[in-house]
């Protein structure tokens, strides 16, 4: 009988050895005369499991990881292939709390299925959005998205479904949809999961938005630091093409959508929407003032929706079971559910789906297990290079748009980075204006010569020069670049600058002598 | 000589293939910089006229990207990653490694030309920290000696 062996292709794991681990396991099946069909899945996102090898049993798929070369003459000994036991065997995964408690509504199908597989995709209620679609007007697509209360996923959190509306309103002979693919966060790999571990949701999301809305081409923009998402999505846009599911008449419906890959070329900038057009349409990534919005003049200046992977990933499972089903997730105006990751300094390192609404304690010790290094957790950055830092002493807040805002925080793309107590935070404000600084687009004076200023003030305070002339400057240059950016890279440095500076001013030197005096 | 007429007629068929896609200037610069390593400055000229565009245009789209180079890399590119999550991991201790191992500094190459190194901020590795990219292939978790281990595996090959 042949056995079905799943080892992921998705990055994370091929960037421990997953590709080695895969021919082997071939390798040695075939030595041994054993039968196997080996499916190369997406990742669970239980990354420090990785490389996960999974095997289908009658009792459901079964676990072992994270595997080594060495140790796969041993699995065969164990008759791995039958579920058999071995040190490294982790039991059936979907009985694994982590992955157990989580609440997969646009990450459904990830690790389960093999992602360029358009037949796994159809098995796994993939399409289903779609055609529930077709047989839809635009105005009434819109109002399952807006009921569904989904917010944009890139860190912005605006309503998706006023975006959309826009455009479906604003008469053109040519629209766009665009997938912001950007994702250049560090401490963020939602986007990259989706896109290398099930890209068709994510052609699926785009094309039920082209049709909402009157766009019939799309653009997933891709950061070039993505080649094996980029591979995936290429592979998935062919198959779809070949289906039907893409081109001059999606499935016999008379409607039409093309949709293309563009790569970014390495500008953290590109990913804010504006700067992101002007480079698809072949020049610096120069922010755009607004308005106009880019829902009336956008790409080329034609009404264009842009989106996050994963807010338009969300929008197949919003349009199969309804806008009401996704909203009945989450906490206040957060709706939904919000795939988190977690990284850094963090023992169980991977993506966690759930409803918003969950406090940052509860994913940082219940879901990751305190720090890697086992030393105590001193502070995690939610959010981004342009998040905010959190103490200890917030970790209670709950992961909501809403409550991360009233503590001068933001979630962002849901991405929490986890430092130990080691970490010198007076050193991590310095990197974020170095950051700003090397990314600046250089439209405006507060982020481009901001940025550097701001570098040089907190050199000067680390050297310990003059702290009650330069800590004051620090903050009066935050305040003209929170104020006076044109887009969130100046606008939102200070965000880790000032949240370092007012939680650890121990780091900077400040004494509690000399803020007393 | 040769190789610069060589060089100019593969950018010209690039350019020839794909000036027609609206905002094709990226994707022209990525297939040149896929074919030659790098985007020599004699090709702007052509690029420039091909697009209609002014030699400035072309070179100021070039030198805002991080991505593209107008100098020839080494045989193998390191992309290393130096975002927070990372360095949570310790990166920069590995940063110090890889360049006293390599000798070079980012945005340098090696003598022998074998490396270049450059900086990279986030691969979407943040679970697998700290995370390099050499060409396609990438590396999570990655010590200072699976870093020699990475390089020596190189070496003996080349």
């Amino acid at each position: 009988m042949t056995v079905t062996v799943y080892v992921p292709n998705d990055s994370g794991a091929l960037s421990l050895g997953a590709g080695r681990i895969a021919a082997a396991i071939e390798k040695e099946a075939q030595q041994r005369g054993l039968d196997i069909k080996l499916v190369r899945n997406g990742s669970r996102g239980m990354f420090w499991l990785e490389p996960l090898v999974e095997v289908e049993t009658s009792e459901g798929r079964i676990g072992y990881g994270p595997v080594q070369l060495k140790d796969i003459p041993g699995l065969f000994d164990a008759d791995f292939l039958n579920g058999g036991k071995h040190t490294l065997e982790v039991g059936t995964i979907d009985e694994i709390p982590y992955f157990k408690k989580q609440q997969r509504l646009t990450f459904a199908r990830i690790g389960l299925t093999d992602p360029v597989s358009l037949d796994d995709y159809l098995a796994h209620e993939g399409y289903r959005g779609l055609k529930n679609a077709l047989a839809m007007s635009g105005a009434d697509i819109v109002k399952q998205v807006t009921d569904s209360g989904l917010r944009g996923r890139g860190g912005a959190a605006f309503p998706t479904g006023i975006k959309w509306n826009t455009v479906l309103n604003t008469p053109s002979e040519q629209k766009y949809i665009i997938c912001n693919a950007d994702e250049g966060d560090s401490g963020t790999f939602s986007d990259r999961m989706v896109m290398e571990d099930d890209p068709f949701v994510l052609i699926e999301g785009m094309t039920i938005a082209g049709i909402a809305v009157g766009a019939t081409q799309g653009y997933i923009y891709l950061r070039v630091e993505y080649p094996h998402a980029h591979r995936a999505l290429n592979t998935a846009i062919e198959k779809a093409y070949q289906a039907g599911y893409l081109g001059g008449n999606i499935q016999g419906s008379g409607k039409q959508f093309d949709l293309e890959v563009r790569l970014g070329a390495g500008a953290y900038v590109c990913g804010e929407e504006t700067s992101l057009m002007e480079s698809l349409e072949g020049k610096r990534g120069l922010v755009r003032f607004k308005p106009p919005l880019p829902a009336i003049s956008g790409l080329f200046g034609k009404p264009t929706i842009v989106n996050n992977v994963i807010s338009l990933a969300s929008v197949p499972i919003i349009l199969d079971k309804g806008g009401e089903y996704y909203r009945d997730f989450g906490m206040g105006r957060s709706r939904g559910t919000l795939p988190i990751q977690l990284a850094g300094n963090i023992k169980y390192p991977g993506l966690v789906e759930l409803a918003f609404g969950l406090t940052l304690r509860e994913l940082l010790y219940d879901y990751g297990g305190g720090s890697a290094s086992g030393r105590p957790i001193k502070a995690v950055q939610v959010g981004g290079p342009l998040g905010a830092y959190l103490p200890e002493s917030q970790f209670d807040t709950p992961l909501d748009y809403e409550a991360f805002a009233a503590i001068w925080a933001v979630v962002g793309h849901g991405g929490i980075v986890v430092f130990d107590d080691t970490v010198d935070m007076a050193e991590m404000a310095r990197y974020s204006m170095e950051f700003c600084a090397i990314e600046s687009c250089g439209k405006c004076t507060p982020c481009r010569i901001g940025s550097t200023r701001g570098e040089e003030v907190i050199k000067d305070i680390i050297a310990g020069r003059d702290l009650h002339k330069n800590i004051p400057l620090l903050r009066d240059l935050c305040d003209t670049l929170l104020n006076g950016s044109l887009c969130a890279l100046g606008g939102m440095t200070p965000y880790p600058v000032l949240s370092a500076l007012n939680h650890f001013p121990e780091d900077f030197g400040i004494t509690e002598q000399a803020s007393a005096a | 000589m040769t190789e610069t007429v060589s060089m100019l007629s593969i950018v010209k068929e690039i350019t020839s293939a794909l000036k027609d896609k609206p905002g094709a200037l990226l994707p022209i610069l990525h297939d040149i910089q896929n074919a030659l390593g790098y985007i020599p400055a004699d090709s702007i000229p052509m690029i420039a006229s091909e697009l209609n565009l002014s030699r400035a245009e072309v070179h100021g789209v070039i030198s805002f990207y991080h991505y593209f180079r107008e100098t020839p890399p080494g045989k193998q590119t390191i992309h290393l990653c130096r975002a927070e999550s990372c360095q949570a991991m310790g990166s920069k201790l590995l940063e110090d490694h890889v360049k006293a191992k390599l000798g070079i500094d980012f945005h340098e190459t090696t003598a022998d030309g074998r490396f270049s190194l450059e900086p990279v901020y986030c691969l979407g590795l943040c679970s697998c920290s700290p995370s390099m990219q050499i060409g396609n292939d990438v590396y999570g978790r990655v010590s200072n000696e699976s870093f020699d281990g990475v390089i020596g595996e190189m070496e003996a090959l080349s």
